[in-house]
């Protein structure tokens, strides 16, 4: 009886705790995307931090039309794992938009995403962008190339590849110029060495590499170009540099096989000509043919904002993302992760 | 809410001879209130992580506790964390003495301004801190990317702790005493060591102990200063999120778990060396 009556009111305090959390997480409608008319379909996005202003640029630019009319959004952002963990452990989605592949492959090896989600013209990219190099004003080292960075004196900020995923697609492309310039695997690992013996800082993610930089830490800044046309748009002194050779970045965007249909509407818009050009002014390098892309602020030349390089990787020269994850940064036989503590050791 | 309902009818004609025990109704609802809201927010929380840890076996423990990054990065956590409760229990004492005992100008401002490393977000600390003691710093200390950045971090954010908990108890503290043992013809010195500070111990250690716990699990203010450097400058809490991000949580766990031990010992060896240091008066 004694046991009875504590797990009576043990209960019903649980359930008041219950109610409360409820209540707490109920959903914030975003007042940028919505258009008020209320018979729109209301959605949730998911997706990593870096595109949020470019998302809702499309997003309003959606409901003008006429599929996307009357849609209201909750959103969510940050880093890219963390959501897509976060979208596994049950947080609610409709759309999602990681940096990586492999946070979108984690939902699809939890049921939540359909396998056929990369299947696409685009393969599952909906925005894109490349590795580049930002330097200090003026560029004063003289900062043009790959191999200028493992000069003596010359010091690196680049976010931290353990534990930001986005962060690994630096790495990858330095590693990559290697390869690219006819090198071997062992040439690689070389440069690489050189590369994280001139690293001064490892910060979490992009953005507060970007902070530490800005704040005077190193003299190059390795990042992805939307990233350092955005720091320009913003007043932010930095010039940037886009190296003979590098890599595709490109982020994944799905929806979820329980989504609103106006979700897929959603998707199939962000890969219009008219929805690239939008993300085209926020320093992202259009996806698919076609695309109109007009004057972008922040770039170095704003009337050709996004020159070719000579050589461009994509991940597929690494295997896709399963692979390059478990060969270059598992936490114990990954190459870079050991090469991390070989330089760690030696300074 | 409504198996909620019927069961807390159910249970109510029995109420009546569960309080007839030793507990008042009050002292036995608050009790139940306080342990009800203790497991939800530490102890299940504590054991899943613990289960997890354990869910690697044995081997995953050894892997983990082998690996030259994860083993660096807990000595640098603890050992930091040790110097700066040690720091503060020294600075903290001064400062609430300071606050306490002197009146000056600006000590209205200072008794404000205290506790802001604490409510300030974390990141934002670290930008100033990095900011001010960074490459470009204004007053010519550049700590970044050291280890020194390490330090710096942790006694920012965990200054006020000793300091609060002082505070209070030094207000309190009978000046009677103090003036008999100087009219006695004890120096200050001695007054301090025999008359005040034994008052202050439990206080001190207190707000040691909260220190060293909130220096451990500090992530925000430093990941911009110290660089994350592998075997140099990187923390426990940026190892915990390389596990995290690779998918192994049992991995990260197992760090958790360790600092989560290495905190109980410290604790616990607080707990018994302020016991110990009343006991001796």
């Amino acid at each position: 009886m004694r046991t009875k009556a504590r797990a009576g009111w043990l209960a019903g305090v649980v359930a008041v705790a219950t109610m409360g959390l409820t209540a707490c997480s109920a959903p914030a409608d975003d007042p940028s995307a919505s258009s008020g008319a209320g018979d729109g379909a209301e959605l949730s996005i998911v997706g990593f931090a870096v595109p949020q202003a470019a998302n809702q640029a499309v997003q309003a630019a959606f409901a003008e039309t006429a599929e996307g009319k009357g849609t209201t959004w909750t959103e969510s952002y940050g880093a890219s794992g963390d959501q897509s963990r976060a979208v596994e452990a049950g947080l609610e989605a409709d759309y999602v938009h990681f940096s990586l592949s492999s946070d979108v492959t984690r939902l699809v090896d939890a049921g939540l995403v359909d396998e056929t989600w990369a299947d696409g013209a685009n393969g599952g990219t909906v925005t894109s962008s490349v590795v580049v190099l930002a330097v200090r004003p003026g560029n004063p080292k003289n900062i043009d190339s790959w191999d200028d960075l493992i000069a003596d004196g010359v010091e690196i900020v680049t976010p931290n590849p353990g534990s930001s995923g986005s962060a690994r697609w630096n790495i990858l492309a330095a590693w990559g110029s290697v390869i690219a310039d006819g090198g071997t695997e062992d040439d690689a690992i070389e440069y690489t060495t050189a590369l994280f013996n001139n690293i001064v800082s490892l910060p979490g993610s992009g953005r507060e590499a970007t902070s530490a930089f800005l704040a005077g830490t190193g003299d190059v800044l390795l990042s992805y170009e939307n990233e350092a046309i955005l720091a320009r748009q913003e007043g932010s002194e930095l010039d940037y540099v886009v190296p003979d050779s590098t890599l595709r970045i490109d982020n994944s965007g799905a929806v979820l096989k329980d989504a609103d249909p106006t979700a897929q509407a959603f998707l199939d818009y962000v890969l219009t000509p008219e929805a690239q050009a939008i993300y085209a002014t926020f320093g992202f390098r259009p996806v698919g043919e076609g695309v109109t892309v007009g004057e972008v602020e922040g770039a170095n030349d704003p009337a050709n904002p996004f020159p070719a390089p000579g050589t461009l990787l994509t991940i597929d020269d690494f295997g896709g993302w399963g692979e390059a994850k478990k060969k270059f940064f598992d936490e114990e036989s990954g190459i870079i992760t050991q090469i991390q503590v070989e330089t760690g050791k030696s300074s | 809410m409504t198996v909620a309902q019927t069961t807390s009818e159910d249970a109510a004609p029995s109420g009546g001879r569960v309080l007839r025990t030793n507990l008042t109704r009050g002292a036995g609802l608050g009790l139940g209130v306080v342990v009800l809201w203790f497991s939800v927010l530490v102890l299940l929380p504590l054991a899943a992580v613990v289960a997890v840890a354990l869910n690697g076996g044995w081997e995953g423990f050894v892997t983990t506790l082998t690996n030259p990054q994860t083993v660096a990065a807990l000595k640098l956590t603890v050992g930091m964390a040790l110097l700066v409760a040690l720091v503060n229990i020294v600075m903290g004492t001064l400062i609430a003495w300071v606050l306490v005992r002197e009146r000056f100008p600006g000590s209205r401002l200072l008794e404000v301004v205290i506790d802001v490393p604490f409510a300030l977000p974390t990141i934002v600390a670290g930008l100033v801190l990095l900011a001010l003691y960074g490459p470009s710093s204004p007053v010519g200390i550049d700590v970044a990317n050291t280890r020194s950045a390490v330090f710096l971090a942790f006694a920012f954010v965990t200054l006020p702790f000793v300091v609060r908990s002082v505070q209070p108890v030094l207000e309190q503290l009978d000046r009677e005493a103090e003036q008999a043992a100087h009219s006695l013809g004890a120096s200050a010195g001695t007054t301090f060591r025999r008359i005040v500070l034994p008052a202050l111990i439990p206080a001190i250690a207190a707000g040691g102990a909260l220190s060293f716990a909130r220096g451990v699990s500090e992530y925000g203010s430093l990941v911009l200063l110290s660089g994350n450097l592998a075997l140099r400058t990187e923390v426990t809490s940026v190892r915990m999120l390389t596990y995290v991000e690779n998918g192994n949580l049992a991995s990260a766990s197992v760090v958790a778990t360790i600092l989560l031990a290495v905190a109980l010992i410290v604790l616990v060896t607080i707990d018994l060396l302020q016991r110990w240091l009343v006991r001796r008066g």
